[in-house]
Formats: C-alpha cells, sequence, structure tokens
C-alpha cells in the first residue's frame, strides 16, 4: 500500500450521505456486492437543521479521519453544508451525485490517499450512467 | 408568471425547493430573500452553484425583496420566493403588502421551539408572526413536497398532524 494511501483496508475512509435513505441503501449496496461496507460511514441528515448538519459531518469527520464526503444532490442541504466545512479543511474533497459505481470504485481502490481515490471514482461515477434504447 | 410560491425553509436552497417544488412549478426565477446571505459573496456563490441551470437565482435582502417585489411579480418566468425563517417572510410580506400565501416547508429543531410537525418547530413569538399573517389575510399551510397535504395554521399550531 502506498504510505500516503494512510489508512488500514477496514478504516472509514469516506463519509456518504444524501437524503431520506439514500446512503443506507447505497452503502447496503457496497456491502452486498463486495463486503466493503464497513470502509464507507452512512449519516442521516432527516429532520436536521444546516448548523446540525454540519456539525455532524464534522463531528463524524473527527471520529473517523476519513478525508472524503459523498453526497447525493448538489443542491441538497448536505452539500451545502460539506461545501462549508471543505472551504476550511485543507485536504477534505467532497463528491456531489455519487452514485453505486463512484462508490465501488472508491472502496476498492486503496492504493492511492482517499482523496485522489474520490476524484478516480467521480470519473468512474460519471462514465457508469449510459442510456440504452431509442 | 408571477411568484407561484413563498416559502420559509431554514436549509434555504436545497433538493425540496429546486428538485420538489422547482420541476413541477416549472420555476424559472428562484429568489433568495436574506440578509446574511445577500451580504456575503461567498453565500451568494454556496447557493447559486446548487441551483440548476435552467433556473436564475437572484439574491436580496428583506428590504431590496420588498423594493424589487413588483419586478420579480411581473417577470414573465414562473417564479418562487424563499426565506430562511419567519422573521424575515413576516417582515417581506408586511412590506410588500400583496402576498396571499406563505408556504411553511421547514423549520427545524432549535432551543425554545416546540414540534408541530416532522418539519415544522416553532417558538411562541414564531406562531404570533404566523397568526399576525393569517389575521391579515394571508393563507399560512404547511407543506413540505407537493404531494403532501397542505396544512392549515390552525392544525399547525394543534400540532395535531403528525
Amino acid at each position: 500500500m502506498n504510505e500516503n494511501a494512510g489508512d488500514s483496508p477496514n478504516k472509514p475512509r469516506a463519509i456518504v450521505v444524501g437524503h431520506g435513505e439514500f446512503a443506507g441503501g447505497l452503502v447496503s449496496a457496497v456491502g452486498q456486492i463486495c463486503g466493503m461496507a464497513d470502509r464507507l460511514v452512512v449519516l442521516s441528515m432527516m429532520g436536521m437543521t444546516p448548523e446540525d448538519i454540519e456539525q455532524t459531518l464534522r463531528d463524524q469527520l473527527a471520529r473517523t479521519g476519513a478525508q472524503v464526503i459523498f453526497t447525493d444532490l448538489p443542491a441538497g442541504s448536505a452539500t451545502i453544508a460539506a461545501r462549508r466545512i471543505v472551504k476550511d479543511t485543507p485536504g477534505l474533497v467532497l463528491v456531489s451525485g455519487v452514485n453505486l459505481a463512484t462508490l465501488l470504485d472508491f472502496v476498492f481502490n486503496t492504493e492511492i490517499p482517499p482523496t485522489d481515490a474520490a476524484r478516480a471514482a467521480a470519473e468512474r461515477g460519471k462514465a457508469s450512467l449510459i442510456v440504452v434504447g431509442r | 408568471m408571477g411568484i407561484h410560491l413563498y416559502r420559509i425553509d431554514d436549509r434555504l436552497i436545497h433538493g425540496q425547493v429546486v428538485v420538489g417544488w422547482g420541476q413541477p412549478l416549472n420555476i424559472r426565477l428562484l429568489v433568495l430573500v436574506d440578509d446574511m446571505v445577500a451580504a456575503s459573496d461567498w453565500e451568494k456563490e454556496l447557493y447559486r452553484m446548487a441551483v440548476p441551470p435552467e433556473m436564475e437565482v437572484r439574491f436580496a435582502d428583506v428590504a431590496t425583496a420588498i423594493r424589487d417585489h413588483a419586478k420579480y411579480a411581473s417577470d414573465a418566468r414562473p417564479g418562487l420566493i424563499l426565506t430562511g425563517d419567519i422573521g424575515s417572510m413576516h417582515r417581506l410580506v408586511k412590506g410588500v403588502n400583496a402576498i396571499g400565501s406563505v408556504n411553511l416547508g421547514g423549520i427545524h429543531q432549535r432551543a425554545g421551539r416546540t414540534e408541530k410537525l416532522r418539519y415544522i418547530y416553532l417558538t411562541p413569538d414564531e406562531e404570533r408572526q404566523l397568526k399576525e399573517l393569517e389575521a391579515a389575510g394571508v393563507e399560512v399551510t404547511a407543506q413540505d413536497v407537493p404531494s403532501a397535504r397542505a396544512v392549515p395554521l390552525a392544525e399547525v399550531l394543534e400540532g395535531a398532524t403528525r
């Protein structure tokens, strides 16, 4: 493993947060497919104020040492909160618009730092969107 | 087209606003009325990036929004005016004196507030301001998303609908 990767195989590498049960469902799918759900922290923001969302995210980042936040919608409250944190937290990366392909690529890519893995995973996630049919 | 929705939501611009309401109402003009956001270039950029490209977002403090309300209302595009707190909407409604309805979309738990609905918590002073609006002829209802029932203020204050 790259020395800069800086995490053990089972240490959480990212926080996943979104509307409703989105984050839990997505991480559950990661676990079902590859058994690596423990590398992701699920955060629900239902019923929370913007300040609560931001503080909870900050608390979870401090607790887990995660360097990446995945959110669902660019317009979401979690994305807004995460952008506030990224502004004053060097070395933290936010990926908005996360999908299952993004997370799967991310959890497998442990040979590079999580922030680099997140950027690569975002590209994989974009490429996974396909349209079939006329 | 005019303003289709006047909404109070402490999350300001977020999914329920731009997608949940924005798409069915075909909103093309979003006016965020908030003194703090209007005074900060960084805050404005933060929320501007949360808005889809087909929707124009404008930022105004309450005084400016009162002054410019007629322009918003006469804009050819369907519009939505959003405040993050009851006090700002109360000032806007009183200052404009032409707003017929207000949507309570999300006012969440904070110290001093009591739960009324799953997504509505109010202090006694906030309750008073909402009652004042209704007494002035403004229809006040709580409705987080378009598919939900619009709950009249009286029911909201009873806290009976969960």
